[in-house]
């Protein structure tokens, strides 16, 4: 393991809740609704980070608790009942449904498990109910994803068949891609989870060997553990050499030479190369601090100093998994400074200290940063561009290549803003 | 409980954020968990604020529940304090913390400050974001206010003449992300100012608690934003005396009534009565015969109470349009809806659930709908013109050019605001009946009614044209199922790229690899 330094914090943090990640997996299966059981706070929050208007009757909505669900909890439960009924009334179609806690009902202890036990056996055959939390006091923005990936494991089958699972959201577009790339390695039997419809689960077992996607589902992979599936252990797809490193943990455990990767990837590569350049150009030498919020900020780190040359000054993240990440952290510079958790004002402090070319943050902060003449690039929208994949890595240097070259254009550092 | 898809109005703490955000040297301390700071965004993004709003969030987690979360928010507040040293603190709980009950407004008045503190009780689950803003403003004017209050003097509004002075007035309400009211506070500043009087204070907009403590040197207040600043007139009217207005300048009519109620307060001769009938082009150009078209057209309203009963006057009064619905998601305000709907002989709707609106809408038929974002999309989906004239707030409602909607340039604006989306509902009307004439393309269409153009007809479309450059180049069924995969918004210029780049390097047959190929070339 390089030598990197690591490092706690604590304190008043600016990130997401867990209930966000509905934005993109709501999208990712269109079978599903996401009812989060919660406050006012919880549906705005929920409308607001989408950032946009909806335009049409949406498959998420937030049962808003009330003073009288306060007062007692045997009528939560009923009125719970109540307005699932009239969502399936509604909604026919959803063949999943998502009962999502929040910090409130989490609060409040109000037993999700329970009622989705029993609306299981009110609706089978016709909708299925899961539960998880998604509050902010237990878990922050991508985790989830986690909670729901989860959530979703008990309802799925054993095979002993041999397969490769892709584990974790991807872009439709980059999931197929993937699927091709690995089908012409030799590997026939592939399936995602989450999959495009929440009733096609894939079944799994002690010859599923699991390749993560993405870097945040810790509980997920050790309830995949112990269904017996093997986890390959491997640095995530973002990038040439993430994606590289990928490819050839998968080929590994399914007994694929190298050179038969290589043989394949390779004009992948090196048109990525090509299409990477114009970026590293912009990028190189360019001091980078990234503030923590998705969990992919390592992965991210990693790609941007070994592929497009920038400097890192500080990789924070809200949640550390040592394990999970190891394959990341080995391929980091020397001397990174990894900080776990937050303490914003204290962080910012040090954002302003460093003077970096380039901060990766929430849209909470990237405005007042902007203002005070630092570039930067919001976080989010990481997880809703398909960024993954050798193909794809022009593409993610874009997404921060090209708020310096706006800077570049618009020549003024300090402007008044109203 | 109660199912809710969308929200006109956040929980009452955004509406505390509302007014601190609004003001200078305030800070707020919020106990509440991670991810509350999604609200963040509304000032940064949505106002686009070059500063962070002046709040701290506590963020208590889960296992902080078992432990010491009081000791959470001393920490919390001692440091904010000492940071952004806050002339006056406010200190409040969001939903979870409310559930908690550590009382930080309590704890915060332990600690020994000298500043004053405003614990703010705004309950989460029965209150909303323009209450809890009301709430707020008015618990900030008591407190700051309270020690000055005398029960034997009141503040008369002919005050100025015994100073010998010009009158001077309070402009209560204006807040971020309250439409439009960053530039509404300049007209009518300038209205108020052509008539001779002087405002002391604009707040919360741009006010510091000083200058809160200094409301009661002017004679009256302007209640420009009942949602919000109401309680706070009528509190200062009841310490202090100072009267407030009821009339919102928003149309003509009620701006001349507006300023008819100031003079009459102040007790100061309007002399120049005759003029205002012109300090707005809208009453001639309501009145040209290019608008006679807009006589008795079906309009449908539903906002906040403030701008819904005001649109649905100059929609009557001042444009001749007939008013076939009327509704506002501002239960505060139904009283007065209801009673603006029974004089024009519709049924008001009091609804914060988006889908009823569309409903009403879609019963009423109108050919105009105004309402906010979410209406705008409702109407979209009708094919019926609409123009926004409320919050919730979207970053289209923060114009970069001077758009107020009071006083006489509010009511160009609104003029214009109007009526144009009717004139494109004219241009929908010639284009549907030239669309059959060759110099119609594909996607000549106005703003309404525009479907994403599918991938079979981009694939198509060339076709048609003589002289296809692109001609002998075939897509194979791998390259045109990854086509579809991408956005159709670029769809057409991913096709394009590709079919130049199969031309330059001689592939007679685009497969995904070539598409593939071609971006990274081109990027």
């Amino acid at each position: 393991m390089s030598k990197v330094e690591f490092n706690k914090e604590t304190g008043p943090r600016e990130v997401f809740c867990g209930l966000t990640s509905i934005v993109w997996l709501h999208r990712r299966m269109p079978d599903a609704f996401f009812l989060v059981v919660g406050s006012r706070t919880c549906a705005h929050l929920i409308q607001s980070a989408a950032g946009v208007m909806i335009f049409a009757e949406p498959r998420f909505g937030t049962a808003i608790l009330e003073e009288k669900d306060l007062a007692g909890l045997a009528d939560a439960h009923e009125e719970l009942d109540r307005v699932v009924n009239d969502l399936i009334a509604r909604r026919p179609e959803i063949k999943t449904l998502f009962l999502v806690g929040s910090c409130p009902s989490e609060v409040i202890k109000l037993d999700l498990a329970t009622v989705a036990e029993k609306l299981n056996k009110r609706f089978l055959g016709q909708v299925r109910f899961v539960n998880y939390s998604g509050s902010g006091i237990e878990t922050t923005f991508t985790q989830g994803e986690d909670g729901a990936l989860k959530a979703l494991i008990p309802l799925i089958e054993s095979s002993d068949e041999e397969k490769l699972l892709l584990v974790g959201t991807l872009a439709n577009n980059v999931e197929d891609r993937f699927k091709k790339i690995f089908r012409n390695l030799g590997i026939s039997n592939i399936e995602s989870f989450p999959p495009r419809q929440s009733t096609e689960l894939p079944k799994i077992g002690k010859n599923t060997k699991v390749l993560l996607t993405q870097p945040y589902l810790s509980d997920t992979v050790r309830d995949l553990k112990h269904r017996g599936c093997e986890i390959i252990s491997a640095p995530f797809p973002l990038g040439i050499e993430g994606s590289t490193e990928w490819f050839l943990a998968a080929a590994k455990a399914f007994k694929i030479s190298e050179l038969k990767v290589h043989e394949i990837i390779s004009p992948l590569i090196n048109r990525a190369k090509l299409a990477l350049e114009s970026h590293k150009e912009i990028l190189k030498g360019k001091r980078l601090f990234l503030l923590p919020e998705s969990q992919l900020e390592i992965s991210l780190a990693r790609f941007l100093h070994n592929e497009c040359e920038m400097d890192l000054i500080e990789v924070g993240t809200p949640y550390l998994n040592k394990d999970l990440m190891k394959e990341e952290i080995n391929l980091l510079p020397d001397n990174t400074k990894i900080v776990e958790g937050q303490h914003v004002e204290k962080q910012l402090d040090r954002v302003r200290e460093s003077n970096p070319d380039l901060v990766v943050c929430g849209m909470g902060l990237a405005n007042p940063l902007e203002a005070e003449g630092i570039s930067t690039k919001w976080s989010i929208e990481m997880v809703f561009s398909p960024i993954h994949g050798i193909d794809q890595a022009a593409d993610l240097a874009g997404l921060f290549s090209k708020p310096l070259r706006r800077n570049q254009i618009l020549t003024s550092k300090t402007l008044v803003t109203h | 409980m109660e199912l809710t898809l969308w929200t006109y109005e956040g929980p009452p703490h955004v509406g505390a954020m509302r007014i601190a955000s609004s003001m200078k040297d305030i800070h707020y301390v919020l106990h509440a968990p991670q991810g509350d700071t999604y609200a963040d965004l509304l000032f940064t993004m949505i106002e686009r604020r070059g500063q962070r709003p002046p709040v701290t969030y506590t963020t208590f987690q889960a296992r902080d529940l078992g432990g010491d979360t009081a000791e959470l928010v001393k920490k919390n507040i001692k440091e904010a304090v000492e940071r952004f040293k806050p002339k006056t603190l406010l200190v409040g709980e969001s939903c979870t913390a409310e559930l908690i009950q550590d009382q930080p407004g309590a704890l915060a008045k332990g600690m020994g400050f000298n500043m004053p503190i405003v614990n703010l009780e705004l309950p989460a689950y029965s209150k909303k974001e323009n209450w809890g803003a009301s709430e707020t403003f008015y618990q900030l004017t008591r407190t700051l206010l309270k020690e000055k209050v005398s029960p034997s003097e009141k503040i008369s509004p002919l005050r100025w003449k015994e100073l010998g002075r010009r009158p001077k007035v309070n402009i209560l309400g204006p807040s971020l992300l309250g439409f439009r009211c960053r530039d509404d506070v300049i007209e009518i500043q300038r209205i108020l100012s052509e008539q001779g009087i002087d405002t002391n204070v604009v707040a919360p907009l741009g006010a510091s608690p000083d200058d809160i403590e200094r409301l009661i040197d002017a004679e009256i207040n302007i209640c420009l934003y009942p949602e919000i600043a109401e309680a706070s007139c009528e509190w200062l009217k009841r310490n202090f005396g100072m009267e407030y207005t009821n009339t919102i300048p928003i149309g003509i009519k009620n701006t001349i009534e507006f300023i008819n109620e100031v003079h009459k307060k102040l007790d100061l001769p309007l002399t120049n009565k005759k003029e205002l009938e012109n300090k707005s082009k809208l009453p001639w150009y309501s009145k040209s015969v290019d608008s006679n078209y807009l006589t008795g057209k079906r309009v449908f309203i539903f906002g906040d109470g403030t701008h819904a009963i005001a649109a649905a006057k100059i929609a009557k009064e001042e444009l001749g349009f007939e008013v076939v619905g009327l509704g506002t998601y501002s239960r505060e305000m139904a009283r007065q809806v209801r009673a603006t709907a029974k004089e024009l002989n519709v049924e008001a709707l009091i609804t914060n659930n988006y889908l009823e609106v569309e409903d009403a809408m879609k019963k009423a038929a109108p050919e105009l709908v105004l309402g906010t974002q979410m209406e705008r999309h409702s109407a979209k989906r009708l094919g019926i013109p609409c123009s926004v004239i409320s919050t919730p707030m979207h970053v289209q409602d923060v114009p970069a050019r001077y758009s107020p909607q009071m006083g006489w340039e509010g009511a160009n604006v609104i003029f214009d605001d109007w009526v144009h989306p009717l004139m494109m509902g004219l241009e929908e009307h010639l284009i549907d009946m030239f669309k059959h004439d060759f110099e119609f393309v594909d996607g000549h269409q106005s703003h309404l009614g525009h479907t994403a153009t599918n991938t079979k007809d981009i694939l198509n479309s060339d076709e048609k044209k003589e002289n296809n450059p692109k001609e002998g180049i075939i897509w194979t069924e791998s390259g045109r199922a990854e086509l579809t995969k991408v956005p159709f918004f670029v769809r057409g210029k991913v096709k394009t790229n590709t079919e130049k780049y199969a031309i330059l390097r001689g592939i007679p047959e685009i497969s995904d690899e070539t598409l593939y190929d071609a971006k990274a070339y081109f990027s």
